[in-house]
C-alpha cells in the first residue's frame, strides 16, 4: 500500500487540522435554496403519498415510517410535503411557534404573557430535518453557551424538538440513528412534551410533531420494538413498469434542469392539493364512522391478532382522514381496505423469517373478514 | 503502443473530463489499487477542474465534527458566542472529495455523505451549533479492495455516475494520454435534450436489468455533459451511446438475448452468448419497444463492458450483492474503540475531556467565581466532564455450513432449518450474521456480515448441495472472516454445521486421511485464535469425527437430532459473549 494510506489509517485528525474556515451561523439560508420537488408531481408511490397526506390532515395518527428501496423518492416526498402544507398562525417570536388559539398548549413564556395579548404572525409549518450525527444537546435543547459565557446567565437554548413543534420531524436513515436518540424522539413524539433536565436547567415545553422516518432495510433492520410506535408504516419499492419509470425520470430531469420553472408549472396542482388538505382538516371531525365499519375494523384486528387497541384506533383515524381527503361524509369499507396495510402491517406479531410478509396476511384477513 | 490508445483508458479519460465538467452531478467509483494508472487518472481530473476548485481527501474513520463541522473553539472563546466551523464536506464545496479505501467506509459516514450529496449542503446540529453550510461536491470513491468480499457502500455507488475499473488498464496505456482539453466552453454550454432521450435510456436500463432509477437519471445528465463537451447544441446519438457505455453498462445485471438477428451487439472477446439467462422483468416491453437506435446504443454499451462481467452474466452468476458495511476491519478499529454516548463528571486523566460540556457546566458560576474586572474563565474540578464511551461489542455469528454430498444431501434441508432458527435468534439480538458454505472444491463466502435477515434468508435458500467435503477450507474461511470481524471490533462466533467427514484436503485433493488431518489442523488454528465456536453435528447418528473436531476447535458439540430450536438458541447464547 502506498505510504499516503498508512498515514490516513492513523487516528482521525482533530477538527481544524487544516486551515479552519470560520462560518457565521446562517439564520436564513432556506430562501436561497432551490424550491423542493412538488408533491403533486410525484409519480406512483400511492401508499406513501396517502400516508403522508393523512398525517398532514390528522397529526394524531402518530407518525409515518417509510421503508424501502434506494432512490424511490422517500426523502423527496417528505420534503415536498413541507412545501405543500398551508402556513399556520403562531405567536410572534416564540421559539416553539405556539398556537395563539390553544391556551392549553402554550409554552410557559407565552402562557405568562397571554394576559397582555399575544402578537401573531403567519409562519410556514416547520419540517425539521434531523441530521445524522446530531448530538443530544441540539435535539432536546441545552444551556445557551453564548449567554452563559458572556453574561453568566442560565438561559435555555431550544433545540430541534422546539423547532419541530406543530410540524414534522423527519429522520432519514432512521435505522442508522443512535438508539438512545430514537428512543428519546419516540417518547417525545408520543407525549407531545419535551422535558429538559440538564446543566441545572429544568423545564418542559410543548413538542407536538409528526415523526416521519425513512430507511432502507438493506442497511439494517429497525428494532422490532420501535416499529409499532409509528402510526403508519409503508413499504416503497422501485417501480418496474417502463412507462412509470420513464415518467419519473422525465419529471425528475425537468426539475433538476430548472427547479423554479418546474415548480411554477406545478403550482396550480399544488394549490389544489393544499385546498384539499385544508378542507379535509376542517371536515374530518364530522366524518361519520358507521357501526358496521367499526365492527369490521374490530373483526379485522381480531383476525390478525394485533396487540392492544392501538391498531384499531389508528385504523379508524386513518380511514376517517382518508374519507375527508376524498370529501366523503362517511367512512366506508373501501376506505378501511385502503388504509389497513399501512395502519396494521407493522403491528402484527411477525415471524422475522416469514418473507411473504405482513401485507399478504392483511390482504388475506381483509378478504376473509370484509367479504 | 502502436495499436493506438487503449479503449478502456480513453473511456476513463472521458469520464475524468465529465467529472471535471460537473463534479456534483456525476462522481465516480474508481476500482483501482494505488499505482501509476490511478495517479494518472487523478492528475488528469485535477488538471481539468476549474482553477481554485478544491480537491480534498477523506481520512479514514473521520469524526463527525471534522466531516460535517462543529464548534470552532478558539473563535468561540475569543468572541464569547458560538462560532461554527466548516467541516471537510463544506470545504469540498465546488470541487471533488476523494475517498480512499471507499470499500471500508462505515454505513454511518456513507449515509452522511449521501445526505450531503442529496442536499448540496451539510446541516449540523451538534456541540452547541446549528448551521447549514453549502457543500456541493463530487465524490470520487477509490475502491481498493483485494477480493470480492468488500464493496463500496451501495448508497454512494448508486449516486455515482461512473463505475470505472482501472485495474485492467496496462501501465503502458497511460503514456498515450489524450490531449489536454479546455472545458471553459463546455461549462458555459447548455445543450438541449430531445424528449425521447429519457425513454431510450430508461428502456435501455430496464433491458440491462438495472433496478435503480438513479441510473437513467445519471445517464441523462452524462449525455447532456457529453454533448456540451463535444460542442453540440442538441443531445445526439453519440452522447446517448457514451452515457450508456459509461453509466449503464457497468451496472448491467442481465443482458438481453438476441431475439433478432443482425441487431445483436458485437460479440465480446470470445464469449459465446448462447444460453444466456432470461433477463429482468421487462421482457414484454422489449418486444414492442425495439428501435434500431436503442440497439446501436446498446451495442456501444456492450463494447465497453469489461469481458469478465459479461462472462459472469453469461454463466448466470451475477456478482454478489454485498452488504454496505462489509469488511470494515483494521483501519477503523481505532475509531471504534467506543462511541460517545454522552458525558459525565469526571477526571480527564481517566477519559477524554468533553470541552464543550465542561464549559457549559462552568458557565453559570462564572459571575460568582470571578473577581472584579477579571475576564478569564474559572473552571473548577467539579465542572470537568469527560466523554462517556460505550464499546458495544457487536456479535457476528458466522455460519459455516457443510453443503457437501456426504452429510448434507438428505440433511441439508434440516440443517437449513436449524440455521433459520438461529437466524431468528440473531435477529432478536441484532447480531450480524455471515454465511460460509463449503462443498466440492472449496469454501464460498455466500453472505458477508450483515444485519439484514432478508438477505441471510435468501443466501441460505439459494445454497446448493452436493460434492465433496472440503472441511479444512470451510473452517479456514470461517476463521479468516472471524479474524477480520475481530479486527473490526466485533466479537465473532463460529457455528459449524457438519458431519465431520472430510474428504477433500486443504489443497483441494481428494483423500480422507489427509483431509481429516487438515480439518483438525484448521480447527486447532481457530481454537488458538480464541474464537468461540459451536459445532452442530448434522449426521443422523452422532459421529466421533465431529466430536473430535469440536474438541480441536475448543467448541461446544451438539448433535442435531437433539438440537431443537430452544436448545440451539440456548447453546448459542452460552457460546456468544455477552453483547
Amino acid at each position: 500500500m502506498a505510504p499516503t494510506h498508512s498515514a490516513l489509517s492513523r487516528r482521525p485528525p482533530k477538527p481544524g487540522f487544516s486551515k479552519p474556515i470560520v462560518v457565521e451561523p446562517a439564520p436564513l439560508p432556506e430562501a436561497t435554496l432551490r424550491p423542493p420537488y412538488p408533491f403533486s408531481a410525484i409519480v406512483g408511490q400511492d401508499a406513501m403519498r396517502r400516508a403522508l397526506l393523512v398525517a398532514a390532515v390528522d397529526p394524531a395518527v402518530g407518525g409515518v415510517l417509510v421503508f424501502g428501496d434506494r432512490g424511490t423518492g422517500k426523502s423527496t416526498a417528505v420534503r415536498a410535503l413541507a412545501a405543500l402544507l398551508p402556513p399556520m398562525r403562531a405567536v410572534a417570536g416564540c421559539a416553539y411557534s405556539c398556537d395563539p388559539v390553544e391556551a392549553a398548549s402554550l409554552c410557559p413564556a407565552c402562557a405568562a404573557r397571554r394576559g397582555q395579548g399575544l402578537a401573531v404572525e403567519t409562519v410556514p409549518v416547520p419540517v425539521v430535518d434531523l441530521p445524522l450525527g446530531a448530538t443530544e444537546d441540539r435535539v432536546v435543547g441545552a444551556l445557551d453557551i453564548g449567554r452563559a459565557l458572556g453574561a453568566g446567565e442560565r438561559a435555555f437554548e431550544p433545540g430541534l424538538l422546539a423547532r419541530a413543534n406543530r410540524g414534522f420531524l423527519y429522520i432519514d436513515e432512521v435505522n442508522l440513528l443512535e438508539d438512545h436518540l430514537v428512543d428519546l424522539l419516540l417518547d417525545v413524539a408520543a407525549s407531545g412534551v419535551n422535558t429538559v433536565e440538564r446543566e441545572g436547567l429544568s423545564l418542559r415545553h410543548p413538542a407536538r410533531f409528526v415523526l416521519v422516518g425513512s430507511g432502507n432495510p438493506e442497511e439494517g433492520e429497525l428494532r422490532p420494538q420501535l416499529l409499532d410506535r409509528f402510526g403508519l408504516a409503508v413499504t416503497v419499492t422501485t417501480p418496474t413498469d417502463l412507462p412509470t419509470r420513464i415518467a419519473i425520470v422525465r419529471r425528475r430531469d425537468a426539475y433538476e434542469r430548472d427547479p423554479v420553472a418546474f415548480a411554477a408549472e406545478w403550482a396550480g396542482e399544488e394549490a389544489r392539493l393544499q385546498g384539499r388538505i385544508l378542507a379535509a382538516r376542517a371536515q374530518w371531525p364530522e366524518v361519520v364512522v358507521p357501526d358496521a365499519v367499526l365492527e369490521a375494523a374490530a373483526r379485522l384486528c381480531l383476525a390478525l391478532g394485533t396487540d392492544g387497541l392501538r391498531g384499531e384506533l389508528t385504523l379508524m383515524r386513518t380511514a376517517r382522514a382518508l374519507a375527508s381527503l376524498e370529501s366523503a361524509a362517511t367512512v366506508t369499507l373501501d376506505h378501511l381496505r385502503e388504509v389497513a396495510p399501512s395502519a396494521l402491517s407493522h403491528r402484527l406479531r411477525r415471524n422475522p423469517l416469514d418473507e411473504a410478509g405482513s401485507e399478504a396476511r392483511i390482504a388475506r384477513a381483509l378478504a376473509e373478514t370484509l367479504a | 503502443m502502436s495499436a493506438g490508445p487503449d479503449p478502456a483508458w480513453s473511456r476513463a479519460c472521458l469520464a475524468a473530463a465529465l467529472v471535471a465538467l460537473d463534479p456534483t452531478g456525476t462522481g465516480s467509483v474508481l476500482r483501482a489499487r494505488p499505482g501509476p494508472v490511478r495517479e494518472a487518472w487523478l492528475d488528469r481530473l485535477r488538471a481539468l477542474l476549474p482553477p481554485g476548485a478544491p480537491v480534498t481527501r477523506l481520512p479514514a474513520g473521520i469524526a463527525d465534527d471534522a466531516l460535517l463541522g462543529g464548534l470552532d473553539l478558539p473563535a468561540t472563546l475569543r468572541t464569547g458566542r458560538p462560532v461554527a466551523q466548516a467541516g471537510l464536506a463544506a470545504r469540498s464545496h465546488g470541487g471533488v472529495m476523494l475517498v480512499p479505501m471507499a470499500e471500508r467506509l462505515t454505513p454511518a459516514i456513507a449515509a452522511r455523505l449521501a445526505q450531503a450529496l442529496d442536499a448540496g449542503a451539510v446541516e449540523i446540529a451538534r456541540d452547541g451549533v446549528t448551521a447549514r453550510h453549502p457543500a456541493r461536491f463530487g465524490l470520487v470513491l477509490l475502491d481498493e479492495r483485494e477480493g470480492e468480499d468488500e464493496t463500496v457502500p451501495a448508497c454512494l455507488a448508486d449516486r455515482a455516475a461512473f463505475h470505472l475499473d482501472l485495474d485492467a488498464i496496462p501501465v503502458g496505456a497511460i503514456a498515450a494520454a489524450p490531449p489536454p482539453l479546455d472545458l471553459a466552453l463546455a461549462r458555459a454550454a447548455d445543450p438541449e435534450m430531445p424528449a425521447e432521450a429519457a425513454d431510450t435510456l430508461c428502456a435501455l436500463a430496464a433491458r440491462l436489468g438495472i433496478a435503480s432509477l438513479r441510473a437513467p437519471l445519471l445517464a441523462l445528465r452524462v449525455a447532456r455533459l457529453h454533448a456540451a463537451l463535444d460542442g453540440r447544441a442538441v443531445v445526439a446519438e453519440p452522447d446517448l451511446a457514451a452515457a450508456a457505455a459509461l453509466v449503464l453498462a457497468p451496472r448491467a445485471r442481465t443482458w438481453p438475448p438476441d431475439d433478432e438477428e443482425g441487431n445483436a451487439p458485437p460479440p465480446v472477446a470470445g464469449i459465446d452468448r448462447a444460453g444466456e439467462p432470461a433477463s429482468g422483468p421487462d421482457d414484454d416491453d422489449r418486444r414492442d419497444d425495439h428501435r434500431p437506435a436503442d440497439d446501436r446504443i446498446l451495442a456501444a454499451a456492450a463494447a465497453s463492458l469489461p469481458p469478465g462481467l459479461l462472462a459472469r452474466l453469461v454463466s448466470g452468476v451475477t456478482p454478489r450483492t454485498r452488504s454496505p458495511g462489509a469488511g470494515r476491519a483494521g483501519a477503523a478499529a481505532a475509531a471504534q474503540r467506543g462511541r460517545p454516548v454522552g458525558v459525565r463528571p469526571g477526571d480527564p486523566r481517566r477519559g477524554r475531556l468533553a470541552l464543550i460540556e465542561t464549559l457549559r457546566a462552568a458557565a453559570p458560576w462564572q459571575r460568582l467565581r470571578r473577581g472584579d474586572g477579571e475576564v478569564r474563565l474559572r473552571i473548577a474540578a467539579q465542572d470537568l466532564r469527560i466523554r462517556r464511551l460505550v464499546q458495544r461489542r457487536e456479535t457476528t455469528t458466522i455460519f459455516a455450513v457443510d453443503a457437501s454430498g456426504s452429510a448434507a444431501l438428505e440433511r441439508l434441508a434440516e440443517a437449513k432449518g436449524a440455521v433459520e432458527q438461529l437466524l431468528a435468534e440473531c435477529y432478536v439480538r441484532r447480531d450480524r450474521v455471515a454465511l460460509v458454505a463449503f462443498r466440492g472444491g472449496g469454501a464460498d463466502l455466500l453472505l458477508v456480515p450483515t444485519r439484514s435477515l432478508v438477505r441471510a434468508k435468501r443466501a441460505l435458500a439459494a445454497l446448493p448441495g452436493g460434492g465433496g467435503t472440503p472441511l479444512a477450507a470451510g473452517i479456514a474461511a470461517a476463521g479468516r472472516l472471524a479474524a477480520a470481524e475481530r479486527r473490526g471490533g466485533r466479537s465473532p462466533v463460529v457455528l459449524l454445521l457438519t458431519d465431520g467427514r472430510a474428504n477433500i484436503d486443504r489443497a483441494g485433493r481428494p483423500g480422507r486421511a489427509q483431509a481429516g488431518a487438515d480439518a483438525l489442523a484448521a480447527a486447532r488454528a481457530l481454537a488458538a485464535e480464541g474464537i468461540p465456536g459451536l459445532l452442530i453435528d448434522t449426521a443422523a447418528r452422532p459421529q466421533d469425527a465431529a466430536r473430535a473436531l469440536a474438541a480441536a476447535m475448543g467448541a461446544r458439540y451438539l448433535p442435531m437430532p437433539q438440537a431443537d430450536a430452544a436448545r440451539l438458541a440456548k447453546a448459542v447464547r452460552e457460546v456468544a459473549p455477552a453483547a
